[in-house]
């Protein structure tokens, strides 16, 4: 059974359609990205898939069920985080809002502390448990409010933008967090974001939204690959060299330190890392080579502009 | 499944109350002049009805005496009300704050996480003047007692809490639509605590129907005060006290209806 399944879903608001015919559905385990620009139909969909909305037309499902007939039973086996706003009591010591929310969910009090410590011993949390959650930083609350999403060990967890507004050191230990809970859990993601590097380390699918309408369905990959997004081959080299202009299937977009360092673009689709680092080795003594993705955003940007708007 | 007893049904109401006392402990000065505050509205209420009966000593046929028993037992039984309920008509500043879509993902339903969600302990400040006026209004009153008059006191303050607990609801129902609402529906929450601590007899025959039938706060206090203090008046005969408890079920028939209509336009409309 899919844990999201969507079919022909339509949102209308006053004037506008905020999401239309949308069909997607989602499988136990799976990692999903859910990106598009701001006013996509990105937390609308949410909405409907967590029984806040009601849709306009078309059929929902969230884990098999109905969330506007169902909702309270889908809140069950269902963890949400939205970004902008908490789930956290402020005004309490934060062990107080696992309690509260255990209660919540009818545990009981020695399997609410048990998980609670689980949680807080992986988010690294133990010294802020006595803290008062309005005084928690940023970085501080958002593993809370993911902590909190997860106590009553939901089958799908969605992230509304989780990772806006934090350094990169809270975003890399927030990844890194939910890398191992999925791992161990098999929970099932999907995650909005502006932030492309949440969808490159958590992600397997990516769903491009654009004006309420499915643009992508499909791997990272694909998607680089669907707009022809070239990939960058980033080559450290001996000794001083001269460009390297003459590299079948790539391009030489920069090159540093009198041509220590090269920067080729080549297309995916065209030739292989392999093909070109071959020719180059022949030729040069290569140190170090890194490869750069596609600049997510840029893709997204081509498949809107392919669909024919901005 | 296991049978789930009441006790367990309950408790994560409990949970929440618990917490939203304990965080009004934290700041114990600032709960202090609250209380403070709230003593002094119910000192202001009651100067009203002082001044009234320094000048007059029957007013809609009622005397000091029995003027207090209205004062007290609408007081009594708005100030638990509002206590419990009284932040349902804050419901904008929950929309906003996205407090709702928090409640929504929560496996409880949205009106009592909404009731639980805060609880004014500062309100016992106006609690504790009426039931000071409550007390000297039953000591001194000629009051034939019995268990029937006590049955009576106790059946018109849960049913006046339960009453004025409606409008509440009701009130917080129609703020999903209204936009800054509170102002429309403070006339039916505080204009109905107001009207409920008058004497019926001084409103003419279309308000007192309005407050009788539509907006039943005249069962809070005057009905059953009437009827405990065994006055003359004919519009309210001493049965009529025995239906307070009717009244508080057209009043939340109605307050549930505003709610749900409330509900699906937020689900209907977004936030």
């Amino acid at each position: 059974m899919s844990i999201i399944e969507t079919r022909d879903l339509v949102r209308d608001f006053k004037k506008t359609r905020a999401v239309d015919r949308m069909t997607f559905s989602v499988e136990p385990g799976e990692a999903v990205g859910y990106i598009g620009a701001n006013g996509a139909g990105k937390s609308t969909t949410i909405k409907m898939l967590t029984g806040i909305l009601k849709p306009t037309s078309g059929h929902v499902r969230t884990c098999g069920l109905d969330p506007m007939r169902q909702r309270v039973e889908v809140a069950r086996r269902v963890g949400v985080v939205f970004g902008q706003r908490s789930q956290l009591w402020w005004d309490l010591p934060l062990r107080d809002s696992f309690a509260i929310l255990g209660a919540i969910h009818r545990m009981d009090e020695p399997s609410t502390r048990a998980r609670t410590d689980v949680l807080v011993e992986q988010l690294e949390m133990g010294p802020q448990l006595g803290t008062a959650v309005r005084s928690l930083s940023l970085g501080q609350r958002m593993r809370a409010e993911i902590a909190a999403a997860l106590l009553h060990s939901p089958e799908l967890l969605v992230l509304d933008e989780p990772t806006i507004g934090l350094d990169v050191l809270s975003k890399q230990r927030l990844r890194e967090f939910l890398v191992a809970e999925r791992r161990e859990q098999g929970t099932t993601l999907l995650l909005t974001t502006h932030d492309m590097g949440d969808i490159e380390r958590l992600c397997d699918r990516v769903l491009v939204v654009d004006h309420g309408r499915l643009a992508f369905d499909g791997t990272l990959t694909g998607l680089a690959g669907t707009v022809g997004a070239q990939r960058i081959l980033v080559i450290d080299l001996a000794q001083p060299t001269p460009d390297l202009a003459d590299v079948p299937g790539a391009t030489l977009v920069e090159s540093e330190s009198d041509g220590l360092r090269q920067r080729l673009s080549f297309d995916a689709e065209a030739t292989t890392v392999a093909a070109v680092l071959a020719h180059v080795s022949s030729r040069h003594e290569v140190r170090d080579l890194t490869i750069e993705e596609p600049d997510i955003e840029d893709v997204v940007r081509r498949i809107y502009a392919a669909s024919g708007r901005g | 499944m296991a049978e789930v007893t009441l006790s367990q049904r309950l408790r994560p109401y409990r949970v929440l109350l618990a917490s939203r006392a304990r965080a009004q402990m934290q700041y114990r000065a600032s709960f202090v002049t609250d209380i403070l505050g709230t003593v002094g509205v119910g000192l202001a209420e009651f100067a009203e009805v002082w001044v009234i009966f320094h000048n007059v000593d029957v007013l809609g046929g009622l005397d000091f005496t029995a003027a207090l028993l209205v004062f007290a037992l609408s007081n009594l039984a708005f100030s638990l009300a509002d206590m419990f309920v009284g932040h349902l008509d804050q419901l904008p500043r929950y929309i906003r704050a996205g407090q709702v879509d928090a409640f929504y993902v929560r496996p409880l339903p949205l009106l009592a996480q909404l009731m639980t969600s805060d609880l004014s302990l500062r309100r016992v400040g106006r609690l504790s003047v009426a039931l000071v006026a409550l007390t000297v209004a039953l000591t001194t009153a000629d009051i034939t007692w019995s268990a029937e008059t006590v049955a009576l006191i106790v059946l018109s303050v849960v049913s006046g809490t339960a009453i004025f607990s409606a409008l509440f609801t009701a009130a917080g129902g129609l703020q999903f639509f209204l936009v800054d609402g509170a102002e429309f529906t403070n006339a039916f929450t505080y204009g109905g605590s107001y009207a409920a601590q008058q004497s019926q007899q001084v409103f003419p025959d279309p308000l007192r129907i309005f407050w009788t039938f539509v907006v039943p706060t005249a069962f809070v206090a005057y009905i059953p005060a009437v009827a405990i203090l065994d006055i003359e008046d004919p519009l309210a005969p001493t049965w009529l006290a025995w239906l307070t408890p009717l009244a508080a079920l057209l009043a939340w028939g109605i307050a549930a209806a505003c709610w749900r209509l409330g509900t699906r336009h937020y689900q209907g409309a977004g936030g």
